[in-house]
């Protein structure tokens, strides 16, 4: 059995059919091609999978898709406004916050609510708020290194939440 | 030139895509028609698996292909000459070990074909223990035996020999004189490399019954090579691609979904998609192999080390693969960054019925550099000495000769320790930081 | 209670395969839009061997870094590399590239040499510019110079010289580029909990020469974490040597958490090698070589015992305080 998900996906409208057992991440990875979500354990323990729900941020790999009905999923291909990068994602690059990368989009989604939430956060605030997300490369320093360079940029809202 | 480059901060290529969620990793592509593929893993650690019944699982609606064994044209891969890992197992060496895979339309047809499939195990005694898997009459994990067998020199591995066996000068004269000896034995358990992408390959087979396998390869032509083995083609019709790797860490140094996924692939002539799940990557991928190290010290009441006797104990796991590199770099390490005149080093590898260790970043250096400084801290605390200043005193230099035979250059080992100690913001007295890698002038 | 301790450990670790003989390659292409198309059989895991390979292509020929595009990972594009392990990309793929670089900055050179009426030898390449030392009028952007040549190119090849061990003996001269280490470690423990606060984390590491620094601390930093986690957390068999019990996910395997890290404070040795590129030695696994044994002691000098078993957990602290 089958049924119509009408939801936004960055601002844009989506309608899907999926079954009631379907992740969200299935979802936008599989069927809508917004692979910048990443599937590292399917658990909800690593992070790597988390997008915004109307601004909050969750772990779409155990949200299941039905869930987000009427409502706004923003992932981090979402996050550039006007053609250029959240400052989230030019500080990341900028300060050497991703290795291989895997563990990045779901990290400066994280923050990207951070920002949101709080403009002026310390690097405990930063810490936390990715503490649910896991990085075996970078150690994380440079990642925290980057949230805080990012809270210092004037232009630190990203797109659409 | 622009002599700036070298020496600076330039950002990572391609990091900018790595923000944007661009990068494409080998989960992240997808093939017209792609199939999805799942494999039946082995309920238990040792057996011979006598009869395998796969026609119910064909039959099952969306199920392209089941593939067992026979299916595998040579059922054998891994490095080179040690190569000793079927791909699709029959004589049953770890829980866990591949029997038979699945291609269907989507995963969970794929899990639900697995279950239809029967399977009749001879189950048999297996060792976990490498000490009792040392030990006379032990159940043999493999026919030839639980020891891997080294040869006169590290690069001849197959020999006659228990155990990879270095030394220099002569223990006896060195524990003749000291003024104490020290023992102490180190254990560190296995780890996973937990690389956040997990294992996954995507092959895509062409009209032409040519390939192109998207991996995740450390090393996609070396892999291609084992692959093309397995599968006997010519390896020029076969391409490796592994444009984005999630992390390594030597997780991704041996083949994982490759084989499968390709087998299923031309089986199929579909693209195939094969993605290990978290769960199968901690309880079935290689790791970092567990090792008991012993150590005994000849040492004097200043603090110099006249003879070094070790024996490591690596376990294995049940397949041979790069362990017997991972015991060469672990024995010529082990002796640790300091210069001993009378050095015994005995690294054994032992085989148990657990998934294969491997290699992980630090290759056997990592766990000797575990032992090692832990009873240099050891001899530090029965001295009464200062940690630091032993290292010092004991440090390699520029022109020293390592029980391996290997003479020093370019040693900054005094020079990092007293960097270091800065960092700590901890003050070294006078005549420890007057201290250099210079070549030493007198004797050791 | 909470106790404070500190340890110290030291380490070193081979660049490349031991006894030499793995080889990498690389080819560079110059295009005419003044850009270069650098082919690689090398792997980037996340340590950024592509980034510093880079930087020594552009750094050779004379380019800006960001006119570099590199095509590597691929058996179909770049040529033979033996891999990405043994911390060898920098050391062995980098002494590729930079035979590459040269053979074409050569290639260029010659080429160009006509177009300006100069010779060769006269001529040097300085932000995507042709000029000639002596004469600073004449003077052409690569891209025209490419343009309007045959195919620029250049081969590189390197493999660490093979130096077997004797066959009697068993013994050689068998390492290349030894890179160095030390850490310091400060932890401070629960005597109640057995729970560690791993507090600072001082280490210097010899690179050699870091080709890039950033990315050197990046090293530094996730070695140092990882490190973190074999002493404290991660055992994949908690009942070893059975089986049982074994992690199935990572909230049963613990990896470390931006919760858990130290401050890290690291510096960057330089002594260079003879043979790596600028003197470069591998850094990659050195990083994750020395920081465990320091921790592991910081919690036994802590507490006053020794255990002489990692992961150090709560378990195995309170367990050695009870005995
Ligand atoms: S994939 Fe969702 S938390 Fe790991
Ligand atoms: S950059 Fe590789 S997991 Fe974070």
């Amino acid at each position: 059995m089958k049924y119509m998900l009408s939801f936004t996906v960055n601002g844009a409208p989506a309608d899907v059919a999926v079954g009631p057992t379907e992740t969200l991440l299935d979802v936008l990875r599989d069927r809508l091609g917004f692979t910048g979500a990443k599937r590292g354990c399917e658990t909800g323990d690593c992070g790597a999978c988390t997008v915004l729900v109307d601004g909050r941020s969750v772990r779409s790999c155990i949200t299941l898709a039905l869930t987000v009905q009427g409502k706004a999923v923003t992932t981090v291909e979402g996050l550039a406004r006007d053609g250029k990068p959240h400052p989230l994602q030019q500080a990341f690059h900028d300060h050497g916050a991703s290795q291989c990368g895997f563990c990045t989009p779901g990290m400066i989604v994280s923050l990207a609510e951070l920002l949101e939430k709080n403009p002026e956060p310390c690097r405990d605030d930063a810490r936390a708020a990715i503490a649910g997300n896991l990085c075996r490369c970078t150690g994380y320093v440079k990642i925290i290194d980057a949230a805080m360079a990012a809270a210092r940029s004037p232009h630190k809202k990203g797109g659409p939440a | 030139m622009s002599p700036e480059l070298i020496g600076a901060r330039m950002k990572r290529y391609g990091g900018l895509d790595h923000a944007a969620g661009r990068t494409q990793f080998v989960d992240d592509l997808r093939a017209p028609g792609m199939l999805a593929a799942k494999v039946l893993r082995s309920p238990v650690a040792k057996g011979d698996l006598l009869h395998i019944d796969t026609s119910a699982a064909r039959g099952l609606p969306g199920v392209a292909a089941v593939i067992t064994a026979a299916d595998v044209p040579h059922n054998i891969y891994g490095p080179g000459r040690l190569a000793d890992q079927p791909v699709l197992a029959q004589a049953i060496r770890f829980r866990g070990e591949p029997l038979a895979a699945v291609a269907a339309i989507d995963e969970d047809t794929a899990r639900e074909a697995l279950e239809l499939i029967r399977i009749d195990i001879r189950e048999q005694p297996a060792v976990f223990d490498p000490l009792e898997a040392m030990a006379d009459g032990a159940p043999k994990v493999r026919p030839e035996g639980n020891l891997f067998l080294f040869g006169p020199h590290p690069f001849m591995y197959a020999g006659e020999k228990p155990c990879r066996e270095i030394c220099s000068g002569s223990l006896e004269q060195g524990f003749a004189s000291a003024d104490r000896i020290i023992e102490g034995e180190y254990r560190q358990a296995s780890v996973e490399h937990a690389a956040l992408e997990p294992q996954c390959c995507l092959a895509v087979p062409a009209p032409d019954g040519s390939l192109t396998v998207h991996t995740m390869s450390q090393h996609p032509w070396l892999h291609r090579m084992e692959l093309c083995a397995v599968l006997q083609m010519a390896p020029h019709r076969v391409r490796s691609v592994s444009t984005a790797v999630g992390g390594g860490f030597g997780g991704k140094s041996d083949m994982h979904a490759d084989p499968v996924a390709a087998l299923l692939a031309l089986k199929t002539g579909r693209p195939v998609k094969w993605r290990w799940t978290r769960q199968e990557e901690l309880l079935y991928s290689t790791h970092r192999g567990a090792w008991r190290i012993r150590f005994r010290d000849a040492v004097t009441n200043d603090g110099r080390i006249l003879a070094r006797d070790v024996r490591s104990i690596r376990d294995g796991g049940a397949y041979a693969c790069y362990n017997y590199g991972c015991i060469e770099s672990h024995c010529s390490t082990v002796a640790g960054p300091y210069a001993i005149a009378n050095v015994r080093i005995q690294g054994y590898l032992v085989y148990t019925n657990k998934p294969p260790a491997m290699t992980m970043r630090g290759f056997g250096v990592n766990e000797a550099a575990y032992a090692c400084e832990s009873q240099m801290n050891r001899i530090a605390a029965e001295l009464g000495m200062d940690p630091l200043e032993l290292r010092l005193i004991n440090a390699y230099r520029n022109g020293d000769i390592m029980p391996n035979g290997h003479r020093l250059e370019s040693v900054a080992l005094v020079e990092v320790l007293q960097e270091t100690a800065r960092a700590a913001g901890i003050e070294l007295p006078a005549h420890l930081q007057a201290m250099s890698s210079q070549a030493r002038t007198g004797d050791l | 209670m909470k106790k404070r301790g500190i340890g110290i450990a030291a380490g070193m670790y081979g660049t490349a395969v031991m006894g030499g003989g793995d080889k990498s390659m690389a080819v560079i292409e110059l295009r005419p839009d003044g850009g270069a198309d650098l082919l690689l059989g090398s792997v980037d895991l996340g340590q950024g061997s592509t980034t510093v390979l880079a930087q020594m292509a552009a750094h050779e020929l004379g380019i800006p870094y960001d006119c570099i595009s590199v095509h590597a990972m691929d058996t179909a594009v770049g040529p033979f590399c033996a891999g990405t392990w043994g911390s060898r990309l920098t050391y062995v793929a980098g002494n590729a590239v930079v035979a590459a670089a040269r053979e074409a900055r050569q290639c260029l050179l010659e080429a160009a040499a006509p177009l300006l009426k100069a010779s060769a030898v006269e001529l040097d390449i300085s932000e995507g510019k042709i000029v000639s030392r002596g004469n600073p009028e004449a003077s052409m952007p690569v891209a025209e110079a490419v343009f309007k040549s045959p195919l620029i190119a250049g081969r590189g090849s390197y493999a660490p010289p093979m130096r077997l061990p004797d066959f009697t003996t068993g013994k050689g001269n068998c390492f290349h580029a030894l890179a160095w280490g030390a850490a310091i470690a400060e932890v401070e423990v629960d005597t109640e909990t057995g729970e560690v606060d791993l507090l600072r984390l001082a280490c210097a590491y010899d690179a050699g020469r870091a080709i890039n620094p950033m990315l050197v601390e990046g090293q530094i930093q996730g070695g140092a974490v990882m490190a973190q986690g074999q002493a404290m957390l991660e055992q994949l068999y908690p009942c070893y040597p059975t089986v049982d019990s074994q992690p199935q996910t990572f909230h049963d395997y613990i990896i470390p958490t931006a919760m858990d890290i130290p401050g890290i404070e690291c510096r960057i040795h330089e002594c260079p090698s003879p043979e790596g590129p600028y003197g470069a030695k591998g850094i990659g696994e050195i990083t994750a070589v020395v920081p465990h044994p320091a921790i592991a002691e910081a919690i036994c000098n802590a507490i006053g015992v020794r255990i002489d078993e990692i992961p150090i957990t709560p378990e195995k602290i309170l367990r050695a305080l009870q005995r």
